[in-house]
Order: structure tokens, then C-alpha cells, then sequence
């Protein structure tokens, strides 16, 4: 209780000090901005590597994102929060970005049986985060590309709301707006996400009931 | 008694569900039905695990230094005056001759005239072709190398290609704005050519710094597929010689050497 008690209070201070960062940016002091961009760019950018996949469209819309949150600012006008207004902002991007390139994919290549995203596809866009380490099991390696997989293979619209929601905590509302779409429809693209996640990957994965009864887990 | 659906329970575990009480007394008294949310909730712990990579503590920082340049282009000088709408329709039209003369494989010379409404566009147009000249030119050189790599030796197993690299990312920050701007004025086909640039960016960033010779290879035949070398040319030949049509009489800069072809 006395730990959530201080991080609404924290919460509250975040927020009031985004407010006087956002008002001073509108008086023309440019300095305050960058407070706002260094308070922010870690979320948004967990927001961005986790709908994009990969960590180079990730930094690209983290900037974007800032970039156009400064144009748009007077726009903003302190009606809802800095953050997540500017993580609507980075979600719009990476949703039009992702779309723009599956375009540019599905202009150059044979259109494929499968709905499935190109840019994932492609090698020279799969950057590799992290080197495979010796010591990772290879067990948890598995898993992970299959985890990796099956986020691929959803549809935008499913990556952007199940990321938003599950990861992001984002409202349905909020979400609906990123995706253009009513609240039940977003709901349903919520429920899709989940379903196609379980299909693809229940497999691979030991129910906590099943870990207990085999006695790997207390 | 009726089960939930597999709906109902994901709607239920992502806090969704128009009935959150009713699903919650059902899973009280249902075996089953805890099993089944027990195998969803595993799925998404599984998930959970997927780690997003550290951006570092001066991650903010970065950011910072990497847009703050850009926010003062946006905002001031002559990126201004490019961005202002008012002055949006005149940019408009000389990005739309820049496509005509690409399309048309000529440059339509502007009538002479002597009034200041005219030399102010020729000093804005100026200024734009310089701007997309240049960037043109940079890409241009950067393919060409590109295109031209090749391992050291013959027991070379990979190319290091990460100076291009660098230049293409710094490329793809410009050439993301003019992309935009030209979108924004629904010039479809300078953004197009602009937008063929980008891919081709994008695929020499994302590429790895060391390169075996067939991913090399990949690249090279990527840019080669797209014809993207000859449509830079050709469109940045086109703004050479806007530029010299559009010089003022008077030379009150140093002339300098840019996009030698
Ligand atoms: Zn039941």
C-alpha cells in the first residue's frame, strides 16, 4: 500500500513537472523539451522496439516520435499526459511505418500465400540485438525465436494492441485511436492477438500447474 | 454449467471483459476453466521473458543530441520558410517541376522576368535545389561504393562495409524529411524516387557491419534491381542544372564544388 501511495505520488510530481517542461517549450524555451525527451525516451522506446521487432526502427520512431511531439506541441496543450500522449504519437509512426513498408514489400516481391509481415523476412532487416551467448540454453533460445515468430506473424493492428495493452497497460480507447477503430473492434483485435499467440507458442510453453507438478517450481 | 469462452477469458486476463465480476465468480468455482486461463496466463509469462534491449542510461541524451539540430531546422531559417504554409504552395511547385522535369527528361527554364515577386521564388528555389541536390549527391557517392565493394582478398570471408553504414543512417535522417515534406504537398513522384531511396537506405543501415560476400551481393543486386543509382542521376542532373538557371547574377558566395557526377 505505502509503495503504491509513493509512486501515485511520484506520478503526480512527473506529471506536474511535464506540465511546467511543456508550457516553458511553448514559451520558447527549447531547453525544457529536452527534459521531456530524456524523461520519456526509455518508455518510448520499449513501446517502439516492441512493436518493430528490432532496435534500429525502434531508435528511428523514439525520434521521430520527439520530433513531431515538438511540432505538435501547442496542439497538446497540456490536455492529457506528456507521456502518453507522445507514446500515441510513436505508436501512430511505427503503425504507418510498418504499413509502408509491407507496401513497398508487396510492390516488390510476388505476394506472398501466407499474411505475413516482409520486413521480418528479409535478413538484411533482421539485426541481431544481442549475440547468441554460449551459456544461454538453447531450450530458452528456442522458445524466444518462437516468441519472436509469433509476434511477427501477427497483423499490425494485433502487434500495435497487444503490445499496447498487454506490455503498455494503453486503454482500449487510446488503443482504438492508434488503430483507427472502434472500442469493440479493438477489443476483438486485443482477443486475436492473444489467440494467435497461444496457438502458436502453447507448445512450447509449460503451464505454471504442469511446472508444479513436475517440481521445478515450489 | 456454461464455460467461458477462450474469448471471455483472454478479454478477462487482458481486463477487457464487459463482464469482469461474472467471469471472476465462474473461475471461483470452475477447475476447468482455471486450468484453461492458467495455460493463456502461461503463454503470455512465456512472453513476458522476451527482453527489450537496454538503450543505455544516456539513452535520453542521445536522443537528444539526435533530434535537437533537427528542431532547429525545422523551426528556423530557411527550413521556415520551406515549412510555412503560405510558402508551402510555391515549394510545391518547384518540387512538382523537379518530378516534370524527371518524368519529362528535361528542365523547363523559367521565363525571364524582373519583378521581385519572381527573384524572391528564385532565391527560395534556389536554396531547395541546392539542399536535394546535395543530399542526392551524398547518396549517390555512398551506392557507388557500395556497388563497388568487394572483399580484400580472395580468402576475405567478409566485407566491412560499416563507414557506409554510418553514412546511411545519416542520410536516412535527411532524406526521411524531404520525403515527408514532399509528401505533405502530395508530390507523389518525388516521394516515390525519395521513398526508393529510403528503402535502399534502410537496407545498408540495417545491414550487418560485416558483410559476407553473398549478403554483399544482396545489397548490390537490391540496388542495382531498383535502378535507384540512374534515377538518382537523372534527378539530381536535372536539379544541377535548375540551380544553374535559377544563379543569381551576382556571385556574393564562394562558389563551391558539390555532386560531381
Ligand atoms: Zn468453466
Amino acid at each position: 500500500m505505502n509503495r503504491m501511495q509513493k509512486s501515485v505520488e511520484s506520478t503526480q510530481a512527473i506529471l506536474e513537472s511535464d506540465a511546467i517542461a511543456v508550457e516553458r517549450t511553448l514559451a520558447g524555451d527549447r531547453d525544457a523539451y529536452r527534459v521531456l525527451v530524456e524523461r520519456h525516451s526509455h518508455n518510448v522506446f520499449r513501446l517502439a522496439y516492441r512493436m518493430t521487432g528490432n532496435r534500429h526502427d525502434a531508435e528511428e520512431v523514439v525520434q521521430e516520435a520527439f520530433l513531431r511531439g515538438y511540432q505538435k506541441l501547442r496542439q497538446f496543450a497540456a490536455r492529457s499526459n506528456f507521456g502518453t500522449w507522445v507514446y500515441r504519437i510513436a505508436a501512430n509512426y511505427a503503425i504507418d511505418r510498418m504499413r509502408q513498408r509491407q507496401k513497398e514489400e508487396a510492390r516488390r516481391e510476388a505476394p506472398r500465400a501466407e499474411d505475413r509481415d516482409g520486413m521480418e523476412n528479409d535478413p538484411l532487416n533482421r539485426v541481431p540485438d544481442e549475440a547468441p551467448t554460449p551459456e544461454r540454453l538453447t531450450q530458452s533460445m528456442e522458445l524466444r525465436k518462437q516468441m519472436e515468430q509469433a509476434l511477427a506473424a501477427l497483423s499490425d493492428a494485433e502487434r500495435t494492441a497487444f503490445v499496447m495493452r498487454h506490455w503498455e497497460g494503453c486503454g482500449i480507447e487510446e488503443i482504438a485511436e492508434v488503430l483507427k477503430s472502434s472500442s469493440n473492434a479493438t477489443k476483438n483485435t486485443v482477443f486475436r492477438a492473444v489467440q494467435k499467440l497461444r496457438r502458436a507458442l502453447q507448445p512450447f510453453v509449460e503451464t505454471g500447474a504442469q511446472a508444479r507438478a513436475m517440481g521445478t517450481e515450489s | 454449467m456454461k464455460h467461458m469462452s477462450e474469448e471471455e477469458l483472454i478479454a478477462y486476463r487482458e481486463g477487457v471483459a464487459e463482464q469482469q465480476a461474472v467471469i471472476s465468480r465462474h473461475l471461483a468455482a470452475c477447475e476447468e476453466c482455471r486450468g484453461e486461463l492458467d495455460r493463456i496466463e502461461a503463454v503470455l509469462a512465456a512472453l513476458d521473458t522476451l527482453p527489450v534491449p537496454e538503450p543505455g542510461a544516456d539513452y535520453g541524451r542521445r536522443v537528444w543530441r539526435e533530434i535537437a539540430p533537427r528542431l532547429a531546422e525545422r523551426s528556423g531559417r530557411w527550413w521556415h520558410v520551406w515549412m510555412e504554409p503560405r510558402r508551402l504552395a510555391a515549394a510545391g511547385v518547384i518540387v512538382t517541376l523537379i518530378v516534370a522535369a524527371f518524368v519529362a527528361g528535361r528542365i523547363t527554364r523559367p521565363g525571364k522576368t524582373s519583378d521581385n515577386i519572381a527573384n524572391q521564388e528564385q532565391v527560395r528555389e534556389r536554396v531547395l535545389v541546392v539542399a536535394v541536390g546535395e543530399h542526392l549527391g551524398h547518396s549517390e557517392r555512398m551506392l557507388v561504393e557500395l556497388s563497388n565493394a568487394t572483399p580484400t582478398g580472395p580468402t576475405e570471408k567478409e566485407v566491412n562495409i560499416s563507414a557506409e553504414q554510418r553514412r546511411a543512417e545519416d542520410l536516412l535522417q535527411e532524406n526521411r524529411l524531404y520525403r515527408q515534406t514532399a509528401l505533405q504537398e502530395g508530390d507523389a513522384g518525388l516521394a516515390s524516387v525519395l521513398d526508393e531511396l529510403e528503402r535502399v537506405l534502410l537496407d545498408v543501415a540495417h545491414s550487418p557491419e560485416e558483410v559476407t560476400p553473398a549478403q554483399l551481393e544482396a545489397i548490390q543486386k537490391k540496388i542495382e534491381g531498383r535502378g535507384i543509382l540512374f534515377k538518382v542521376r537523372v534527378v539530381n542532373k536535372e536539379l544541377q542544372q535548375r540551380q544553374e538557371a535559377t544563379k543569381p547574377a551576382q556571385s556574393d558566395s564562394t562558389e563551391r564544388e558539390r555532386n560531381k557526377v
